[in-house]
């Protein structure tokens, strides 16, 4: 077991070391440059820029002192906001995107489990059609299209919620369900087969047989033995929502970590998109690790050697 | 019903029992035929419309569902049912060319890695784990950034970031072909590497591809909306249902169906694509055979 997780965590880093090297590699083809404005700079002000931040040297170079950066903590200089660097506009944006991102997946699972549970639990009666309907129609609806349906009915038919911003709890609600019920879908889905296969066991049966009560077995055998496959779904789910919610932050007008990104590629701020990208990569590779470390812990079945 | 009474079971192809077995799907039937009638439309409109998707009328802007105007005129007097239909068009054209790049890329390089093994296998595996860490979406739009902004380079943008599930697949699909017997066979009885891999290999691993791909034409039409909403998509004044949403939105609340029509639209052809892969999937699946 310790043997997967440092060979895991060694994994991690060639990944994210290759994930930044074509990261930077590309943004070294990116037409323009940093310091492009609609009145041309000085010749001799872009070359003094240039030294300042390093992007006189030679390509290899500025990649060796990014990636030496990253292991202080420092992701570069933002060229669109020269008063900011990397790190602290992510972590201002960080707050947000992570509000969101767990609020939606908490909702996803509150949604998603207990109609999973309910339509296998009933099946083939009217809650099982329903539930099954909900997940293929919103497995498939992006969170992009229903957030706009939201919009329009809460907020400028009915004009409960607000169309966006940040800061206060009703300006939450709709970007977190418009977020979470994609991944709610897929959770009932998987949350429905597993627990239709869980109930066909053997076990269950014998706890039948013994005269258990209905509930305790509900609980007890066969709610945790059927979510093992739900976690398995459930933790890329999260790591999806954390790099999904971009363009429902740009819907919602969040000032999150995906709006910043938007922005950086507008003002094509080098630093401000790698810092993202990799910061996206790193949340995503880290959550995976941990839902897979976690598997042993909730299922004693699994071995990893 | 009609009762056979032949004692001999007519012979049924693979592609032909698939098709039976599609047609008893009434869900993806229904999702096939709106794409088919989505294309049909997009071919025929131009030629019956008296509008077109440019042409602007500023003594109609913003006005809501009319006779004149089906759907309504957009900010500039545009017709919004002839914009939606011209962006149905860019949307199918993302969808199936996206798809032949990532077939393209995904076809071959999945049965090189499964078909040599070993340190190239390995190689390239390793590779496509490095392109699933990727955020594909913001790999998309730095891609994008980089090619620029001809709807050719949206494609490519789009087939160079979504090749990598197809590879895995096919080197999935041709890892576990290779232990069978038939494969064997053509072997020893002499076919080379490249004969056994064109010739039994791909098309035998085909069925869970095209699935694979009818699931990604909706990925990649949300990926090009989610371009466009953000301002990075084709260029205007080609339509794009994205696009549509972005400008609706400034005006939600003066023409709510600015925004209303094409994330309608968006949502209709998406589920469509995907009741088709899932018929396709269990049309395709012989474990699933009833």
């Amino acid at each position: 077991m310790t043997k997967y997780i440092i060979q895991r965590i060694f994994w991690l880093f060639v990944v994210l070391f290759v994930v930044s090297f074509i990261t930077f590699s590309l943004m070294h083809l990116v037409p323009g440059g940093p310091w492009d404005r609609e009145k041309a700079l000085d010749e001799r002000v872009v070359a003094a820029l240039n030294a300042k931040y390093g992007l006189d040297k030679p390509f290899i170079v500025q990649f060796g002192n990014y990636i030496a950066g990253i292991f202080r903590g420092d992701l570069g200089v933002s060229y669109s906001r020269q008063d900011r660097d990397v790190t602290a506009i992510l972590l201002e944006g960080l707050p947000k995107t992570a509000t969101l991102g767990i609020t939606a997946f908490i909702l996803a699972i509150l949604i998603g489990v207990p109609l999973g549970m309910a339509a296998a639990l009933k099946q083939n009666s009217i809650i099982d059609y329903i539930s099954v309907l909900f997940a293929t129609v919103f497995a498939s609806i992006p969170g992009f299209v229903l957030g706009i349906l939201l919009m329009i009915i809460f907020s400028v038919t009915l004009h409960w919620l607000p169309t966006g911003g940040w800061g206060s709890v009703r300006q939450v609600i709709m970007p977190a369900f418009a977020l979470a019920t994609l991944p709610a879908a897929f959770i009932a889905r998987i949350t429905r087969a597993s627990t239709l296969e869980v109930m066909r066991q053997d076990y269950v049966r014998t706890a039948r047989a013994m005269g258990i009560k209905h509930r305790v077995i509900l609980i007890r055998h066969i709610l945790r033995n059927a979510l093992i496959p739900v976690i398995t779904v459930a933790g890329p789910e999260l790591a999806f929502l954390v790099s999904g919610s971009f363009i429902i932050e740009n819907l919602f007008s969040i000032p999150g970590i995906g709006r910043l990104f938007v922005n950086g590629v507008f003002a094509r701020d080098y630093g401000l998109i790698m810092g993202t990208i990799l910061f996206y990569a790193f949340a995503v590779a880290f959550i995976n690790l941990v839902v897979d470390i976690m598997y042993g812990v909730i299922d004693p079945r699994i071995r990893y050697d | 019903m009609t009762v056979i009474t032949e004692s001999v079971r007519a012979h049924r192809s693979l592609w032909g029992d698939a098709f039976i077995r599609l047609r008893r799907n009434r869900l993806a039937i229904t999702g096939g035929v709106i794409i088919l009638l989505v294309a049909l439309t997009t071919i025929i409109y131009p030629f019956l419309s008296k509008y077109d998707f440019a042409s602007q009328d500023l003594d109609s802007v913003l006005t809501g569902p009319s006779k004149e105007h089906w759907l309504g005129t957009d900010e500039l007097g545009r017709d919004v049912l002839t914009r939606l239909i011209f962006g149905a068009r860019t949307s199918l054209a993302v969808g199936i060319f996206t798809q032949l790049i990532v077939l393209g890329i995904g076809l071959p390089i999945g049965a090189i890695s499964g078909a040599a093994g070993g340190k190239i296998d390995n190689f390239i595996m390793r590779f496509v784990d490095v392109m699933y860490a990727f955020p594909d979406l913001l790999l998309i739009i730095l891609l994008r950034a980089i090619l620029g902004g001809s709807i050719y380079m949206i494609f490519f943008a789009i087939g160079l970031v979504s090749w990598v599930g197809v590879a895995r697949l096919v080197r999935g699909q041709t890892l576990s072909l290779k232990q069978r017997d038939f494969v064997t066979a053509a072997r020893v009885s002499g076919g080379s590497g490249s004969y056994v891999t064109t010739r039994h290999l791909i098309p035998n691993s085909l069925g869970p591809v095209i699935v694979a791909v009818t699931f990604n034409i909706p990925r990649a039409i949300f990926a090009e909306a989610a371009l466009a909403y953000i301002g990075i998509g084709v260029k205007p004044p080609t339509p794009s249902w994205g696009a549509m949403i972005r400008d609706g939105n400034n005006v939600i609340f003066a023409a709510p169906h600015l925004v209303l029509f094409p994330a309608i639209a968006i949502a209709i052809l998406m589920l469509s694509f995907t009741f088709l892969g899932d018929g396709l999937r269990d049309a395709l699946d012989p474990r699933l055979r009833r």
